[in-house]
């Protein structure tokens, strides 16, 4: 019999029974909650008389409305302007005092992102499942752990019994093979990757990354990989347990401690693909053929690298796909064959589940230094992506390189990645992100994004247009 | 949930691939506590000129005449027809319950984003997979029906008919047929497994101890 996948492993210790059809009622070990997706789930148990099935799995925090300037955020809820976005936040910290979810509330020095705190406290472990009402739940999945976005019904569904009912998917590797060439990125490398297989390639997967690439990664660039899963379809993305996953993991304060430590790390050590394992699919990229990428379209898979061209639907033989690249250029505003380093900014954002942890922070910040952002910049954010990350930046002296050189640093929240709150696009606008999402509107009405990583946003601040970070000095 | 048996009804094309579910409901609209009220909002972007808020009045608003929705011949649609990867992006329920609250209940297309399609089943919405070249021919006999075009599901037979008799049959996982036939709470339905459950969980404590401690 052939050996079982990361994904086979982490299947088989949570199914708590089996359908005939396939489907399975999975245990689910961590659930993290926001305030968008839970209300109407909370609303649910109230009226149906139920309670949460294990306080204990459940971990709370606000991220998408709340305020990111530091004025608004001295007040708290109060301070929150929109009356509706006071509301759901509001209605999150009701729902947890209520039902006695642990959250970190607004003034709650680890409130955060809620995909930058659940690692950061250690809060997702590998062989855990991880559940949440955001398609990004994915990033969990670096840890070694199976992680997926649900819906709101899920929610009330995983509240009320501590299981989902799913469907096991298919297993696709996703191999990146040799050493990372300089100045391209865990973000480079997953946008390559959807670049490649396509915004619906991993539909139906679950997604392993593997070979020397990935594991050359730091935790924090594999979380960015496993983030954007999503955007290549796959509901889960996930890498194999090293000494990276288990050095990061120590000491953080929902990680175990002692003898469960040992314990546990022995269990963590065989959180990886057997050598026989068969896969689904297998895609094999190699790292020198990936350069710094920039989306210049309206789908994550429209990218390219930044010493190429806008592509010419002309040049494209499938009818829906050229249509879809037409209506995507208008949309942007950019003619077919323009370089894509001529495309002019308006506006930078460093931030979100993708980017906004230490390290992108550090890398955004080596660019800037000493420098200032260009004067057709109206804005460039910088939203760390959570309070223990804001705290780690400042020590850092961070927040000072990025002021000095004319950028605003904020508090942390998903902030311009979805601007649910203040901080969006306005029409027509360009904008250089670390995010995830560069749908029609994502950014604000109208709004144009490029997707790009934090090294390359930073430097497309300083000069107003893209740059290649290789030729940065 | 609404029970999903048989349905007939008037079809809106959207012709269009990776049709995200920023698109079918922007995240100003996420802001509500509520799960119905989506409707008027459904695919704002497209349907409107304006920058859509919260708790506005939309029969006020100006509209894209030239969007589907807006047009005499599709009032009272029930059935989507859409393209690729319908549903693509976050994993936001407001998406299907903007729909149902417009008043779609079946959608078809070639393929279905995952989270997206899973959602619409939680719903009482049915998620109806055709192979590219059925969801052209009715792509085509919807442009060539005069005053629209009226599909029948029928969720039992596994089948769509058209108005000339064509039939098209599609496939669904059982359970989830199951559910829609009847308007199930799943919820009820899983916690009848509650023993099974607590078994389950008492074991995986032994094994994995450091997985319950408290924080």
């Amino acid at each position: 019999m052939a050996g079982k996948t990361l994904y086979d492993k982490l299947w088989d210790s949570h199914v708590v029974s089996a359908r005939d059809d396939g489907s399975a009622l999975l245990y689910i070990d961590r659930h993290l909650l926001h305030e968008v997706t839970s209300p109407q789930a909370f609303e649910g148990l109230r009226i149906a008389g139920r309670q949460p099935w294990r306080l204990d799995a459940n971990l709370a925090t606000p991220d998408h409305n709340v305020p990111t300037t530091s004025k608004e955020r001295e007040h708290g809820i109060a301070g929150i302007a929109d009356p509706i976005s006071q509301i759901q936040v509001k209605t999150l910290d009701d729902n947890c005092q209520h039902f006695g979810i642990n959250e970190f509330s607004m003034k709650d020095q680890r409130q955060g992102i809620v995909h930058v705190v659940g690692p950061e406290q250690g809060a997702t472990l590998p062989g855990m499942t991880v559940v949440c009402g955001d398609s990004h739940t994915s990033t969990h999945g670096a840890f070694a752990a199976l992680a997926h976005g649900i819906g709101t019904s899920e929610v009330e569904h995983v509240l009320a019994t501590q299981c989902l009912v799913t469907k096991k998917m298919k297993n696709m590797q996703v191999r990146v093979e040799g050493a990372l060439p300089n100045g391209v990125t865990a973000k480079d490398v997953v946008l390559a990757i959807i670049g490649k297989i396509g915004t619906a390639g991993g539909t139906g997967y679950a997604v392993e990354f593997a070979g020397e690439s990935i594991r050359s990664l730091s935790m924090e660039g594999r979380m960015t990989v496993c983030n954007m899963a999503i955007e290549a379809g796959a509901r889960a993305g996930m890498i194999a347990v090293d000494e990276t996953t288990i050095r990061y993991l120590q000491g953080r304060p929902f990680a175990p401690q002692g003898e469960q430590w040992e314990q546990a790390v022995a269990y963590w050590r065989t959180l990886v693909s057997d050598s026989d394992a068969v896969f689904d699919d297998v895609v094999t990229l190699q790292s020198a053929d990936i350069q710094p990428q920039v989306t210049w379209g309206t789908s994550p898979e429209m990218v390219a690298s930044v010493t190429s061209q806008v592509p010419d639907p002309e040049q494209e033989a499938d009818p829906a796909r050229r249509e879809g690249i037409h209506r995507a250029l208008q949309y942007m505003g950019l003619k077919p064959g323009m370089a894509i380093s001529d495309i002019k900014l308006d506006r930078v954002f460093i931030g979100s589940c993708t980017n906004a942890r230490i390290e992108d922070l550090r890398a955004a910040a080596e660019v800037v230094k000493g420098k200032h952002v260009a004067a057709t910049i109206k804005q460039a954010l910088v939203v760390p992506g959570s309070g223990l990350v804001k705290t780690q930046a400042e020590q850092e002296g961070l927040h000072q390189i990025f002021m000095d050189a004319g950028m605003e640093w904020r508090e942390p929240g998903c902030s311009m990645c979805l601007a649910m709150n203040a901080d969006k696009l306005g029409v027509g606008e360009h904008c250089a992100s670390t995010s995830n999402r560069n749908f029609e509107g994502r950014q604000g009405f109208g709004g144009r994004t490029h997707l790009v990583s934090p090294a390359m946003a930073a430097a497309a601040a300083i000069a107003g247009h893209f740059v290649d970070i290789r030729q940065w000095h | 949930m609404q029970a999903f048996t048989t349905l007939t009804g008037l079809v809106a094309p959207l012709e269009r691939d990776n049709v995200d579910t920023d698109m079918i409901i922007p995240k100003q609209f996420l802001k509500s506590i509520k799960r119905s009220g989506f409707g008027p909002n459904l695919f704002d972007e497209l349907r409107y000129l304006d920058e859509g808020q919260p708790d506005q009045d939309c029969s006020q608003r100006p509209v894209n005449s030239d969007f589907m929705l807006n047009q005499p011949r599709y009032q009272k649609a029930s059935v989507l027809l859409a393209g690729r990867n319908f549903g693509c992006g976050s994993s936001r329920e407001h998406a299907p319950w903007a729909l149902l609250d417009y008043g779609f209940r079946c959608i078809i297309a070639p393929s279905f984003a995952d989270i997206f399609y899973n959602n619409c089943f939680k719903n009482g919405i049915l998620p109806v997979v055709l192979p590219q070249a059925q969801v052209d021919i009715i792509f085509l006999a919807e442009k060539a029906a005069k005053d629209g075009l009226k599909l029948t599901i029928d969720l039992q037979q596994q089948l769509i008919t058209l108005p000339d008799g064509q039939q098209f049959s599609f496939n669904i996982d059982k359970f989830r047929r199951n559910c829609l036939l009847q308007g199930l709470d799943e919820i009820g339905l899983t916690l009848q497994q509650a023993d099974a459950i607590k078994g389950f969980e008492a074991r995986h404590q032994q094994q994995f101890p450091w997985l319950f401690a408290e924080h």
